[in-house]
């Protein structure tokens, strides 16, 4: 009993020493200054491979850019954010919130904005001459209320399909062009079937059905009527939809059969072995194929039939949180985000193109060139899987809707059941 | 006076901390659960909320999504509990028969509730995967190399609820079917030898002698396992967040589904989630410590 207790004792006296000294760390790293932390915190999903070298390209340009600052990195790993969302939910709920937080730019913020987490950073986009360097058109599509609260660092494109020349050549079609729209493109399907490819669309579970099923409404319904399905302007319920989400299930028919069960990089896999012919995925498959050594000649890309005019675009930005820490130090970062340099930086490693119009092709691989030059001439719509045109809520009974519709094929249910999830927040 | 303290007082000191954590920890914060099951809550904003009664519930109730994720919660309660009854109850009754290398046996049907139901769903999810033929893999793949292809199946992805569930719940019998055993094991080596022998002497048939003398005796035990399978699969989230994530419309219990809401900062709904089930558990062990209690205090 005695030991125990002397043991107790020693413990807590250790626990104590530890609390002092990381006082004392923190004290140290104040650097003796009165006047404020130093420190910015970083929050990001940004934990490995081409998404960590590419914060660390904009860190390197924060370090000269803002010297009086220190980049504190809070980085949480896994489920492509669904982890980081949580305990940044945490922070944010106990009024502790990092000096700037990484969000997908557009309706995701909602939430944020809601919940009066996040402020106005116009005033920013003045100061930094943002609003001359963006185009319009995106600060259309951030803009809430008239009023901006993030600064995107990248862009991506999602309605890209990529394809495997190979196994197109069995029903001897073109690789290098696009079908012509949807219906152009299930033709083309049947003759990849009837040449013996099973499943000539490779498709996999969750977002992937989601951004298939906004490529379809947008060629059908066109830039402007697909902009008005999440704005409220264009009405859930009509015929147009209907006869989108028929071909949307022409399109299922067509993948393989363990679509609930895979991932996008499995379904990827089966166009790069032979198995499939096309599939449809954001421009991050670019990086993806560079890192798993597959050949530029091994694949092509375009736009997804029938929308070769439109851009469906989605971005991570960064925020500035309501009461802060440092909100000084914050901008300073935000400013690094949205400068020139830092978007080089950051974009050339991660595989994305920068949200800036003046940045010089020259800097980038050759799909990012592509994609820079439509980012420019293209109409930009927003993408509901990424959080572009949609919140996490919607989202969230969205993709419960697919999976339903995945085994049930039940149109009619489908195009309520997205128009309910509309209606919420 | 202070006689009194002394018997009661030092078991009240070192009762109090329990209480005092139980209290907060598990009473308050349902009771703060419920209360805020009756707000409109339902984003992550600060400040005062209106109270909206019970109108949080009566749209759960009014909605498919949750209606959905009840009748898979009931489909999987059923399935998980017969079929991990079924396999303890026979391991048990074969090692109770006495084979060589019993403790070897014992051992291998006990390991799988060793691993975390996350890490075993994982693992899992790769097994139950639904292409067939050619492409099979995981269990379909076994099937097709020992030339049983009658028996692969798409597992969760399509058919009736029943099918969906009752793959799901596989996984989760698999893990708990030795836990099972050992409860009956345990409760067969419990009963004494005279028993069977005055049975025995008395003619009975090893079928009757089970049938009439030890099964009765392990109702206790029988009990004991409903209970703890029953709470275990009302609570169940890991196991299914694994195999099919968490948005899979076909595969979604309440558990899941508070998951979903909270993510979206709609407290007071997922707080109303939470109540339900709480209130789902509660039917199933309230009248079960009940029923101890009063079996105690007659013993």
């Amino acid at each position: 009993m005695r030991g125990g207790l002397s043991k107790t004792l020693a413990l807590v006296g250790a626990a104590g020493l530890l609390a002092v000294s990381a006082c004392g760390n923190s004290d140290d790293s104040g650097g003796g200054d009165s006047s404020a932390n130093k420190d910015v915190t970083v929050f990001t999903w940004w934990a490995d491979g081409g998404e960590k070298a590419g914060l660390d390209g904009m860190v390197s340009v924060f370090g000269t850019e803002c010297k009086d600052y220190k980049f504190v990195n809070s980085a949480v790993a896994g489920g492509a954010g669904a982890n980081a969302k949580q305990v940044l939910a945490n922070d944010l709920q106990a009024g502790k919130p990092p000096s700037t937080f990484q969000a997908h730019a557009g309706a995701e913020l909602k939430d944020y904005i809601n919940a009066g987490q996040v402020d106005d950073v116009s005033q920013l986009y003045k100061d930094y001459g943002l609003d001359k360097a963006f185009p319009q058109n995106l600060i259309d599509n951030l803009t809430v209320d008239g009023k901006i609260y993030s600064i995107p660092a990248n862009i991506h494109r999602a309605n890209v399909v990529w394809t495997n020349p190979t196994v197109l050549k069995k029903a001897n079609i073109d690789a290098t062009k696009a079908p012509a729209n949807v219906d152009a493109w299930i033709a083309d399907l049947t003759k990849l079937k009837a040449a013996g490819v099973a499943a000539p669309l490779g498709l996999s579970k969750g977002f992937a059905q989601e951004m298939l099923v906004e490529t379809t409404l947008l060629a059908e319904l066109g830039p402007d009527k697909f902009k008005g399905l999440w704005d409220g302007k264009t009405d859930w319920a009509g015929a147009d939809v209907t006869a989108a989400l028929n071909k949307y299930k022409t399109l299922l028919s067509f993948s393989n059969a363990d679509r609930e069960a895979i991932d996008w990089s499995d379904s990827l896999g089966y166009v790069n072995a032979g198995k499939a012919g096309y599939t449809l995925m954001g421009d991050w498959v670019a990086a993806q194929q560079l890192a798993n050594k597959v050949p530029e000649t091994a694949y092509t890309y375009w736009p997804a039939p029938g929308t070769g005019d439109s851009f469906q675009f989605l971005a991570d930005s960064f925020t500035l949180p309501t009461n802060g820490a440092d909100p000084d130090g914050a901008k300073c970062w935000l400013k690094t985000v949205g400068s020139a340099e830092g978007q080089k930086a950051f974009n050339t490693k991660k595989g994305s193109i920068p949200a800036r119009s003046d940045a010089d092709p020259a800097d980038y691989p050759k799909y990012q060139q592509s994609a820079m030059a439509d980012w420019k001439k293209d109409t930009i719509v927003p993408s509901c899987a990424h959080g572009a045109a949609c919140t996490a809520g919607q989202n969230n009974d969205i993709l419960s809707a697919l999976s339903q519709f995945s085994g049930s094929q039940d149109v009619a249910k489908l195009q309520t059941a997205l128009g309910t999830a509309m209606k919420t927040s | 006076m202070h006689g009194r303290i002394r018997t009661w007082g030092p078991g009240a000191l070192v009762l109090l901390p329990t209480v005092l954590l139980l209290g907060y920890f598990v009473y308050g914060l349902i009771a703060w659960s419920f209360n805020t099951s009756l707000t409109d809550r339902h984003t992550a904003r600060k400040g005062p909320a209106n109270y909206v009664g019970f109108e949080n519930y009566g749209n759960l109730f009014g909605e498919d999504r949750f209606l959905n994720s009840l009748k898979n919660l009931g489909v999987l309660t059923v399935a998980f509990i017969v079929g991990t009854l079924i396999f303890g109850l026979l391991w048990a009754l074969l090692l109770e028969k006495g084979v060589p290398g019993e403790s070897i046996f014992r051992s291998v049907y006990l390991f799988p509730m060793a691993i975390s139901m996350i890490a075993s769903g994982v693992v899992w999810g790769w097994l139950l995967n639904p292409s067939q033929g050619e492409d099979a893999r995981g269990l379909n793949r076994l099937f097709e190399i020992l030339h049983l292809s009658f028996l692969e199946n798409p597992w969760w992805t399509a058919g009736s609820r029943w099918t969906t569930m009752a793959s799901i719940a596989m996984p989760a019998v698999w893990q708990l079917s030795g836990y099972i055993m050992a409860l009956f094991l345990a409760g067969f080596r419990g009963i004494p030898p005279e028993l069977r022998e005055a049975a025995r002497v008395d003619g009975a048939s090893e079928f009757k002698l089970y049938r009439y003398v030890l099964f009765p005796q392990l109702s206790p035990i029988a009990l004991s396992a409903l209970i703890i399978l029953g709470h275990m699969s009302l609570k169940l989230f890991d196991l299914i967040y694994a195999i099919t994530g968490p948005n899979q419309f076909r595969t979604e219990v309440p558990a899941i589904y508070m998951w979903n809401t909270l993510l979206r900062s709609d407290m007071a709904k997922s707080a109303a989630i939470a109540i339900v089930m709480l209130a789902v558990v509660a039917v199933l062990v309230i009248p079960y410590v009940a029923y101890t209690v009063r079996q105690e205090s007659e013993e």
